[in-house]
């Protein structure tokens, strides 16, 4: 664990309502921005699925898995629609300046 | 003889060759595009489920004036239609809950379609997304409709739901009285099973009531219209079905390798809510049936050509299924196009 914040993209790299990828060593996240300016990082791979939320849909809150279809409270991390069952890791994320950072503890 | 035991022997082999929830092709797509492709609303659906109602409403009532009369004959044979073989693409577009943006709005119709088509919504929204993890891996996906070695005739059988409907009955009582079945052990968590026996008594009761009335009424009018139609009019969600996936590779990790994409009328396309476009609904689960038409559009110089008319996927498919009623190891094997990575 480490309470640095880690640079996960450019703030303005990613549209409202929108989410990328962002991989930082072995590991992969999704960097979700929501249509008010929010933004949240979580794990980058479905709990359920072996799949890349990245390419998911965010609609108001929650982030659909492009597999299952199965949903995520954005900021929270909880499963909202199945076939999704266990919650997300949701990181402490701000943005800096222009960038949209985040830490693990 | 393949073995197509959901958790059998097979099921072993495809996880050690690293089949299972495998990393599967993908085409490339615009995000902006696909961020478009993937919005929802709740008013194209809405129009299509009013649309549905209203022509069973029409057609059942059609069907009800006729009875004691040859003119029941086609009247019930569109009624069954609409009942148990539109059911089916309703189901499925709500069990992804991708036909409404409103989630309950999506489970309202899943509840109602899965009577129809008479499947039990819970283990059949989990036995789906196995389906869409591990699509045509022998032992892994419970919805492999064309199983090889399989005798023609059984087909044939099968547009009357000859052995699906016992068993699936045979599930709903099972699991009314609280027996839960090898199947829905291997791909649904158990903590959902209270769903599928509370669906299966909720549905069962459905029936006995319509039985138990047509019964009063010494008339079996009431069961052609509650129960029946999920048999009779079974046949026409076989035959657009049996397009999807059969006959063609089992084991493989590419959509483009094991599902088809047909084009099909606007009739067969309101019926099926563009579920022919299903090369692309694999490929991207989070498409609304209302955007496959544009997704396809997008993505077809990266997909095998797609089949011109139903007639023609359905040739193949009984050729195919005639052959594998002899050879296991046939099958149609899809020309990749020369510009696709």
């Amino acid at each position: 664990m480490s309470d640095e914040w880690i640079v996960a993209c450019d703030f303005a790299s990613v549209a409202a309502n929108d989410v990328v990828r962002c991989d930082v060593a072995d590991a992969t996240y999704a960097v979700i921005k929501l249509s008010d300016g929010r933004c949240s990082v979580i794990d980058g791979l479905c709990t359920h699925g072996k799949a890349h939320l990245a390419e998911g849909f965010v609609d108001g809150t929650t982030i659909e898995c492009p597999k299952h279809n199965g949903r995520f409270d954005a900021l929270t991390g909880e499963p909202v629609a199945s076939p999704v069952r266990v919650a997300t890791t949701v990181y402490e994320t701000r943005v800096n300046v222009d960038k949209i950072e985040f830490r693990k503890n | 003889m393949r073995d197509y035991t959901v958790g059998g022997a097979e099921a072993k082999i495809a996880e050690a060759n690293g089949l299972v929830d495998a990393d599967w092709y993908k085409p490339k797509v615009d995000r902006e595009l696909m961020k478009q492709f993937m919005a929802r609303n709740n008013g194209f659906a809405a129009l299509h489920i009013a649309s549905w109602f209203a022509a069973l409403g029409v057609f059942g009532y059609l069907a009800h004036l006729s009875w004691g009369s040859w003119w029941a004959v086609p009247a019930f044979a569109t009624y069954g239609v609409l009942y148990g073989s539109m059911s089916d693409s309703r189901w499925h577009e709500t069990g992804h809950r991708t036909a409404f943006r409103t989630k309950w709005m999506n489970d309202v119709i899943y509840y109602i379609a899965s009577f129809m088509v008479f499947r039990e919504p819970e283990t059949w929204r989990w036995s789906h997304a196995r389906h869409h993890s591990d699509t045509i891996i022998v032992g892994r996906d419970a919805e492999i409709a064309g199983k090889r070695n399989v005798p023609f005739y059984k087909y044939l059988l099968e547009l009357f739901s000859f052995a699906a409907f016992p068993a699936e009955l045979k599930q709903w009582i099972q699991n009314a009285f609280g027996k839960i079945t090898a199947n829905q052990k291997d791909f649904q968590p158990p903590e959902t099973f209270r769903i599928s026996k509370w669906a299966s008594r909720v549905y069962l009761l459905i029936l006995t009531a319509t039985v138990v009335f047509s019964w009063q009424i010494r008339s079996f009018e009431p069961m052609m219209f509650i129960g029946l139609p999920s048999i009779y009019g079974h046949w026409f969600l076989v035959m657009l079905g049996f397009t999807q996936h059969a006959g063609l590779a089992e084991n493989t990790i590419d959509h483009r390798l094991n599902s088809r994409t047909v084009y099909m009328g606007p009739l067969n396309r309101w019926i099926y809510w563009n579920m022919n476009y299903h090369v692309e609904h694999h490929m991207f689960p989070s498409v609304p049936f209302h955007q496959l038409k544009n997704l396809h559009e997008a993505v077809k110089d990266q997909l095998p050509p797609p089949y011109k008319s139903t007639l023609s996927a359905l040739r193949e498919v009984v050729y195919a299924l005639r052959r594998q009623a002899k050879d296991e190891n046939f099958f149609i094997q899809r020309q990749l196009p020369q510009t696709a990575a």
